[in-house]
């Protein structure tokens, strides 16, 4: 019974998401019925300023991009182990303290040898 | 039958009602912010904003909303047409989605479920994908850059944002939003707090790509950013998932930090005022703030933008975690 009252309380969440989704779906339809439709080759050609694109939009693109995200995954990772022991200090006293401080401790040499490896650099 | 109205059909339709009135209610303010805006950087600039349609330009959003509606959906030829058009209603569907959870007023949530604020950054985190399935799909230089940049930002700025909430959580001892709202803070708390709400702030300008931050449009450099490929009702549901984003970070920073629904300062007297007033008000304040900061400051350059969010930021909010945890545990002023 417990289970099912858990839930219960996230019912209103998977509708508000059907409900959410079939509104962005009608709206679209609904443009897309309404206005008139009148395609053309020069119209549903990528812009890029005037000229015909040269090439294929997708190409190579600055690694620090993918840097960020390499370090987005280790700090919001991170995170995710921050919130359970931010709610639960209270009971696990001065031993849950130390110990993330450790955990931290050791992030924070990471980060700072990213920072002087230049990894945070963007010129 | 009695049995089953009362256990299934009863409560699915107060839900549904709950739901309406919410959408109902963020899609109208979403218009009305747009009208904000620009009644307010008209003040700012002294001029009068929207004057036209209607009395003092009060329906300018209305024939907006139809301008758009009513104009030609073009999907480039080059462009990956299924996630073309799933991207912008993706972002629409999450700005939505996290208004479940917010708390407008004590008891007044449509799910009140104990890992609220997990929900709220989920969710919220989730908008990337659409920003990079729209910079992709769209198979266009200014979309693809856009989408890159944007996607990157708005990752940079979730971290500090993260290590803020861990900060107001430590304070509070729980993850549901009703609770962060109603549980007590003593005064030193919320001055110890204050350096985060101003890294909230900032934060929240990022994550919705708003200026002074909002490099991924950047007019005169990516024409538009990675919306440059869309029209009519597809550039509509970025519109207004981006206004929705707005209203919910400010929405967001009122739960955490400025008291949700509860009078201002704890004055008993202004308790009169229902609670969703006060927190539509907190709202409006934080949302001011916003078109404020973009009336008033130049775009920032990339390269100060990515330093400002890990170079200052979150060393910065990374320290403030160890400074919370550490008066709180010498002051004995845990939540248990």
């Amino acid at each position: 019974m417990a289970s099912t009252e858990f839930l219960s309380e996230y019912l209103p969440i998977l509708i508000f998401l059907i409900i959410a989704s079939g509104l962005s779906v009608a709206m679209i339809a609904a443009s897309f019925l309404a206005g008139k439709q009148n395609p053309d080759k020069e119209k549903l050609a990528a812009y890029e300023c005037g000229f015909d694109a040269f090439d294929d939009a997708r190409n190579k693109f600055d690694v620090r991009f993918y840097l960020v995200a390499i370090l987005f995954i280790i700090f919001d990772l991170e995170i995710a182990f921050l919130f359970p022991w931010a709610i639960s200090l209270g009971s696990i006293g001065m031993f849950g303290f130390w110990s993330m401080a450790f955990f931290l401790g050791i992030l924070t040499i990471g980060f700072i040898y990213e920072w002087k490896k230049g990894a945070l650099e963007w010129e | 039958m009695e049995d089953m109205w009362n256990t299934y059909i009863w409560p699915t339709l107060i839900i549904l009602g709950q739901i309406g009135l919410m959408i109902g209610v963020v899609m109208i303010a979403v218009a009305y912010l747009t009208y904000f805006e620009r009644k307010v950087l008209g003040a700012m600039q002294r001029r009068q904003g929207p004057m036209t349609v209607g009395p003092f330009g009060l329906l300018q959003p209305i024939a907006d909303g139809i301008k758009l509606f009513s104009k030609e959906t073009i999907i480039p030829s080059q462009a990956n047409a299924p996630v073309f058009i799933l991207a912008p209603m993706m972002l629409f569907m999450l700005a939505l989605l996290a208004w479940a959870v917010i708390p407008v007023d004590a008891q007044m949530v449509i799910a009140n479920i104990n890992v609220g604020i997990l929900f709220l950054f989920a969710v919220s985190s989730m908008g990337v994908y659409g920003v990079l399935m729209a910079g992709w799909a769209s198979n266009s230089r200014y979309a693809f850059l856009g989408g890159l940049r944007s996607a990157s930002q708005m990752v940079s700025y979730e971290v500090s944002m993260g290590l803020v909430i861990v900060c107001v959580l430590l304070c509070v001892g729980s993850l549901n939003l009703t609770d962060i709202v109603v549980t007590p803070r003593p005064v030193w708390v919320q001055i110890m707090l204050l350096p985060m709400l101003v890294v909230f702030l900032v934060s929240i300008l990022a994550e919705t790509n708003r200026a002074p931050f909002d490099l991924p449009e950047g007019e005169s450099e990516l024409s538009g950013g990675f919306m440059v490929e869309y029209s009519a009702m597809t550039f509509a549901l970025f519109f207004l998932g981006e206004y929705a984003n707005m209203i919910l970070m400010s929405a967001m920073c009122t739960v955490l930090f400025l008291g949700g629904w509860l009078p201002p300062f704890g004055i008993e007297v202004l308790a009169f005022v229902p609670g969703f007033i006060w927190f539509a008000l907190k709202t409006a304040g934080v949302l001011f703030f916003f078109l404020w900061t973009r009336a008033t400051f130049p775009r920032y350059r990339y390269d100060q933008l990515m330093r400002l969010g890990w170079k200052v930021f979150l060393p910065l909010t990374l320290l403030w975690v160890f400074v919370v945890s550490g008066m709180l545990i010498a002051f004995d002023a845990l939540p248990q």
